[in-house]
């Protein structure tokens, strides 16, 4: 990314190199749409595992927004996957079990709690905004503990069952219409993100990204602008929480962990911030990752994906593919 | 007044462990502008040496301290020299990314190495006792734990204000390039101060084995506690450090006494309201 170019890029797009995709914007939604609608005819006896890609992919997606389009280094992102899913499941065990309207309301939750906290967060930058990305995750998460009567505190939120999608499609035993809901709505999703980054908004937040104070002399209103993309993220992440909550019929304290958020942050770097596939690789390689290693034992698991965090750090994987392609060349 | 008494022994003893392991990382993270998550890992390695070697190796407590001291300070030395110090060049996310990974990999290897169960440090007769201070009694482990840590908040400042070591650490971070050309060398005094810090972060896994137990998940447990403490104090602070430390201690002690069903919540409630009131640090306006 080039820092020198010139403000009037925002003017004549096309011409520079760090200028819009010309790639319709439907494009990698429909690719994903039909890689997830594969992946679920090969794979019928997997929608569990497949649900669980669907849904971290989203999560990480929001939090693409966030770190890799908006620059703010985040550590606290699962708060607002967990109140997401909270909001879900006390919805759907207090009021009514329609998922579609329980996913209204936790996107909601999650981008209400994203204009909240963010309008009180964004004042800071750098190390300080990350510690209290963190502040605010953990008083959540000691709310949650505390909050009993409505979390359920560290036994979990259950016993919600959610009434069939549309009216018509009951949630099967086998998880075939959760994978293919949690599918649709990521693709949807996506979309979205894609147009939103795309958009004049999505330009003007990538400069601030770059560099704040020329933005701000330029007159973008800058933290009204990162104030509306946290919030947009916040929705995205709420949307991922209460699919995760009515897709699994449990909200778990984990939901609101450090170690969620950390988690969620080492996938995205895996994939490549910045660019919303990056999300959609780094999350879907690190679940497949998860559920192989973790199943033969958890402190392996984290041997392997330390050893992974180094080495990506070391050898980046931009440099690993100009190395590999130069190899190749050679070859031929 | 009898609680108070305690919230204020206990949270002063708290509040100066979390001060010694965090001093380190405020060293390397505000004068060294180096992102080190693998601090928390550091301590773990001290207070498991000082626990292998007192129980295992049956050697006595004041000999084994130094010397699981001495081995964090080599290997923070090693990993400074050979991997560390490329990486000060990087961008914060790469190098917040490779240590927590190292962080990773020393949980994973600690747990193969000696296993999953909570390691004690048995303390010797002078220290398990208590102490008459003529009004009342304390526990000889606290006084010794508050006692380390006035004495390492003194003997850093000193070293970093008055000493021609501390001269060379705030040259070479001010402006290594012409700290190098005036024949300081820079490298040394780097490894010097990443190995010092290391050596203090073991030091505090030894003091505070008894609040804060010694497990593999115990370098990220407690490494939100510590960057806590770093972000209050302001980093590179070692007066602020030390004064974000025990007034978190305290509150963190008193809300475990007196509203434990809370958790955490006042712990972080404080921080927040501190760095939002002081975002460069308590002491820094």
């Amino acid at each position: 990314m080039s820092t020198m170019t010139p403000p009037s890029a925002l003017a004549a797009p096309p011409a520079l190199a760090t200028a819009p995709r010309c790639a319709p914007a439907w494009r990698a939604p429909l690719v994903l749409l039909v890689v997830g609608l594969a992946a679920c005819a090969l794979l019928p006896d997997q929608f569990g595992l497949l649900t669980r890609i669907f849904i971290t992919v989203l999560f990480v997606l929001s939090l693409d927004l966030v770190v890799g389009i908006g620059g703010l280094a985040t550590l606290g992102h699962a708060a607002l996957f967990g109140t997401g899913a909270y909001a879900a499941g006390i919805f759907a065990l207090q009021v009514q079990p329609d998922p579609l309207v329980g996913l209204l309301v936790g996107i909601a939750a999650g981008a209400a709690l994203a204009a909240l906290s963010g309008a009180f967060l964004l004042r800071y930058q750098g190390f300080t905004f990350l510690m209290l990305t963190i502040a605010v995750s953990q008083i959540l998460l000691s709310l949650a503990q505390k909050a009993r009567r409505w979390t359920g505190g560290d036994d979990g939120l259950s016993g919600f069952v959610m009434g069939p999608l549309l009216g018509r499609f009951e949630f099967d035993l086998e998880g075939r219409v959760a994978a293919l809901y949690a599918l649709a709505v990521l693709v949807l999703l996506f979309y979205l993100a894609r147009r939103l980054v795309d958009s004049p908004f999505g330009l003007a937040v990538r400069g601030i990204h770059e560099n704040r104070a020329r933005m701000a002399a330029l007159g973008t209103p800058v933290l009204a602008r990162l104030w509306l993309l946290y919030t947009l993220a916040g929705a995205i992440a709420g949307a991922a929480g209460a699919l995760s909550a009515q897709t699994n019929a449990v909200v778990g304290m984990d939901s609101l962990s450090f170690a969620l958020s950390a988690e969620a942050l080492v996938m995205l770097i895996l994939g490549g911030a910045g660019r919303l596939t990056g999300a959609l690789v780094g999350a879907t390689v690190f679940t497949v990752l998860h559920h192989t290693a973790a199943s033969i034992n958890p402190y392996h698991w984290l041997f392997v994906v330390g050893a992974l965090l180094m080495l990506v750090v070391l050898v980046s994987p931009a440099k690993a593919w100009a190395w590999l392609r130069r190899r190749a060349g050679a070859v031929q | 007044m009898n609680t108070f008494l305690n919230i204020l022994i206990d949270g002063l003893a708290y509040g100066m462990v979390l001060f010694v392991i965090a001093v380190g990382l405020s060293v390397t993270l505000g004068l060294m502008r180096f992102v080190n998550l693998s601090h928390g890992a550091f301590a773990m390695v001290g207070g498991y040496c000082a626990a292998l070697l007192t129980r295992e190796a049956q050697w006595s407590f004041w000999l084994a301290v130094p010397a699981a001291v001495l081995a964090t300070a080599l290997l923070g030395a090693a990993l400074e020299a050979l991997v560390l110090r490329h990486l000060y060049r990087r961008n914060d996310l790469e190098q917040v990314l490779f240590t927590i990974g190292l962080s990773f990999v020393l949980i994973a290897s600690t747990n193969a190495l000696v296993g999953p169960q909570v390691q004690m440090i048995p303390l010797p007769p002078a220290l398990a006792g208590s102490v008459d201070l003529g009004f009342r009694t304390l526990p000889a482990q606290r006084l010794l734990v508050i006692a380390a840590g006035c004495a390492v908040a003194a003997l850093a400042a000193w070293t970093v204000a008055r000493t021609r070591f501390g001269v060379r650490l705030r040259a070479a971070v001010d402006h290594s390039g012409t700290a190098s050309a005036l024949g300081i060398p820079i490298r040394t005094v780097q490894c010097a101060s990443f190995a010092a810090g290391a050596a203090l972060a073991g030091l505090g896994g030894i003091l505070g084995a008894e609040l804060m137990p010694l497990e593999p998940y115990y370098a990220l447990k407690y490494l939100v506690l510590v960057l806590v403490v770093v972000a209050v104090g302001g980093m590179g602070s070692i007066a602020g450090s030390l004064v974000a430390a025990v007034l978190l201690g305290v509150i963190e002690t008193a809300s475990k006494y007196l509203a434990s069903d809370w958790g955490s919540l006042f712990f972080f409630v404080a921080m927040a309201t501190l760095l939002a009131w002081r975002p460069n640090g308590l002491l820094k306006r």
